[in-house]
């Protein structure tokens, strides 16, 4: 897997290229952006906002409420211990535990939804360069066309790019990609 | 003046890559008294606990009091980083990682008392709902097993919240690594890249989390109180019970976040990111929080004393003028006298300041949670059955032990983890500088106009 990135000093710049990819005919899923920090100000940063965790997240509250109601209560019936003068099923005491796992199933569910979603842990191999950590936003394309890659080549550096890197994908994340600077 | 990006990541990442001969010492210090404290565990859980002063009357002394006292700490992280995102308070940036680090210590540490407490330890696991032989089920009635769900709840929700926004900083501290932390940050990190996507849903889960972890931190110590207010016991049956717990959480929990960025401050020279103003604002939530409190002890007195029942009188005057006046009156000091004119006055509300008061409300704080529990216990129904209670230098070692213990995790967090959130930082520098190019953009805007209207 092959791969042919710039790296922006400023947002500003990294939109420049992100446009001028566009403007080149390739689809937004083909463009790779990482940054060291969100930049929700600028178009590329907001993309893939749209997210159902939200929704989810309430979903997790539901079955986690309905699973502690069902806890407290079919225990309460399998062993009935009188206590206190309550009833067998005590409705006060068992909204406590409901309303925590409640609260649980929702925090629970927010961070499968969060690891799926973000798609992490991946430890395969991606596009990266540890040059983000020092600032600078990465703007690349993922296997592009023979036929167009000098041309993506050009509206990288054309963009403010101090240089133009080609890499193969072919090791452990973490590990040093193989490329060659163009 | 304000730092760079590169400036910001290499001064927090400085007390990761080097360390110095204090952090041993320190770790060395710390660490023999975390061993003492487990010695004194051993030789408890050996001889029984008759070693202990628990006594009867009083069965609930030291264990239960820091008990308590640290479930209480415990809400000075999550719950304050929690109220700030969402306030999108901005200067909360370098405090919401040191707050939110103290949660999750404190819970553990707070949630390791009721097993120290009992007699017999190995039989923990029974306060655990499963289903078993012994026809104990555990009593879904009881306020124990309300802890268990709360406590554990809290737990879960305060490291998914720590942990989270972490995972950038540790993908930068793997860029900028090599040999064996490289490897172990990549592995830490989960392969972070920084995608749109993966910035999108931290921030989105983070702001859940911050919303979900709310009524979870103040649930917990208001259960916590349940403990005391749900049993017929002179000044404990009180419905002001849950509020007040809550309110004295707080209270400390803001005290110990004080303490402990002033320390980080001094030790790991973090005076371009914790200023002052970190600490004047969080010292004027400290003085708001010590009115509070003060309310809180004055109604519940007030109430018990206009009430004159017998019982809570025998209770109320123990701590007003008997055997337990001065400690009760030093808990007025430390967490009101002290405090007030410090965090009131402009002039005193320094860092000096703020620390001096938070030492003060910590300690008060530990001692209300005292005064709370054992005058109550010694001095119950029937006047025969009334007793005294005197820690031995077993409870008081292993208490040793929890306050090095915090240390010590706290010191060996800071030195793997940058301990104020770098990519945090940076959006904050970065969504100034928009805002400042953005006027300077609309000024340009305004005087090109303003030049073309002349000009026509």
């Amino acid at each position: 897997m092959k791969a042919v990135y710039g790296l922006y000093s400023d947002p500003e710049r990294a939109q420049r290229a992100a446009d001028s990819l566009r403007a080149a005919g390739i689809p937004d899923r083909d463009i790779t952006v990482i940054s060291g920090e969100p930049l929700e100000e600028f178009e590329f940063g907001r993309r893939d906002h749209r997210t159902p965790m939200p929704w989810l997240a309430a979903l997790g509250g539901v079955l986690g409420g309905g699973s502690g109601y069902l806890l407290s209560s079919l225990t309460q019936r399998a062993y009935p211990i009188p206590t206190g003068g309550m009833p067998i099923v005590a409705q006060w005491t068992n909204g406590i535990v409901t309303y925590e796992l409640t609260m649980l199933g929702a925090i629970l569910m927010t961070l499968v939804t969060l690891l799926i979603t973000a798609g992490i842990p991946d430890w395969r191999a991606q596009l990266y360069d540890p040059a983000v950590s020092d600032g600078y936003i990465l703007i690349g394309v993922i296997n592009p066309p023979d036929d167009s890659r000098i041309e993506i080549e050009r509206r990288l550096r054309e963009s403010g790019t101090a240089a133009v890197k080609e890499v193969v994908l072919r090791r452990r994340f973490g590990s040093k990609l193989q490329g060659a600077t163009g | 003046m304000e730092k760079s990006p590169n400036q910001i990541t290499e001064d927090l990442l400085r007390p990761l890559s080097r360390t110095s001969t204090k952090f041993y010492v320190a770790v060395a210090l710390l660490g023999a008294v975390v061993v003492a404290a487990f010695a004194a565990f051993g030789y408890q859980a050996y001889s029984g606990i008759g070693v202990s002063g628990l006594r009867r009357p009083v069965f609930w002394g030291f264990y239960i009091t820091n008990f308590v006292f640290w479930i209480g700490i415990s809400h000075a992280g999550t719950l304050i980083s929690a109220i700030l995102r969402l306030a999108n308070a901005t200067w909360r940036r370098p405090v919401t990682r040191c707050a939110e680090v103290i949660t999750v210590f404190a819970l553990s540490i707070g949630a390791m008392f009721p097993i120290i407490h009992l007699g017999r330890p190995w039989l923990a696991f029974w306060l655990i709902p499963y289903a078993s032989e012994r026809q104990i089920w555990p009593n879904f009635r009881s306020p124990l097993v309300w802890d268990f769900f709360a406590i554990n709840t809290y737990l879960i929700g305060s490291v998914a919240f720590l942990t989270l926004p972490i995972i950038p900083d540790w993908a930068l501290v793997r860029d900028k690594a090599s040999g064996w932390r490289k490897r172990v940050y990549g592995i830490l990190s989960l392969g972070w890249r920084g995608t749109p996507k993966q910035w999108s849903r931290l921030e989105t889960a983070m702001h859940i989390m911050a919303i979900a972890i709310i009524p979870v931190a103040v649930s917990v110590h208001t259960i916590v109180s349940w403990d005391f207010a749900m049993a017929p016991v002179p000044m404990w049956h009180s419905t002001i019970f849950g509020p007040y717990f809550v309110a004295g959480a707080i209270f400390s929990g803001i005290a110990a976040l004080i303490i402990a960025m002033a320390c980080l401050r001094k030790f790991l020279h973090l005076e371009d990111y914790l200023k002052p103003v970190h600490f004047d604002n969080l010292g004027k939530l400290l003085l708001m929080m010590s009115l509070l409190w003060f309310y809180f002890v004055f109604a519940e007195r007030l109430t018990v004393w206009y009430g004159n029942d017998p019982s809570e009188m025998a209770v109320f005057w123990t701590t007003q003028q008997g055997a337990y006046a001065p400690l009760f009156w030093t808990m007025v000091f430390c967490n009101f006298l002290l405090p007030f004119p410090i965090l009131a006055i402009k002039r005193l509300r320094t860092i000096t300041g703020t620390v001096i008061a938070s030492i003060g409300v910590v300690a008060g704080m530990w001692l209300e949670r005292f005064l709370i529990i054992v005058p109550s216990l010694s001095h119950k129904y029937m006047p025969y059955n009334w007793g005294t209670y005197r820690p031995t230098w077993v409870e008081i070692t292993i208490m040793a032990g929890t306050f090095a213990g915090m240390a010590l995790l706290y010191v060996l967090f800071s030195k793997a983890v940058p301990i104020i959130s770098i990519w945090e930082l940076k959006l904050g520098l970065q969504k100034k500088s928009g805002v400042r190019s953005q006027e300077t953009r609309e000024r340009r805007e305004l005087t090109a106009g303003l030049e073309q209207k002349l000009e026509t």
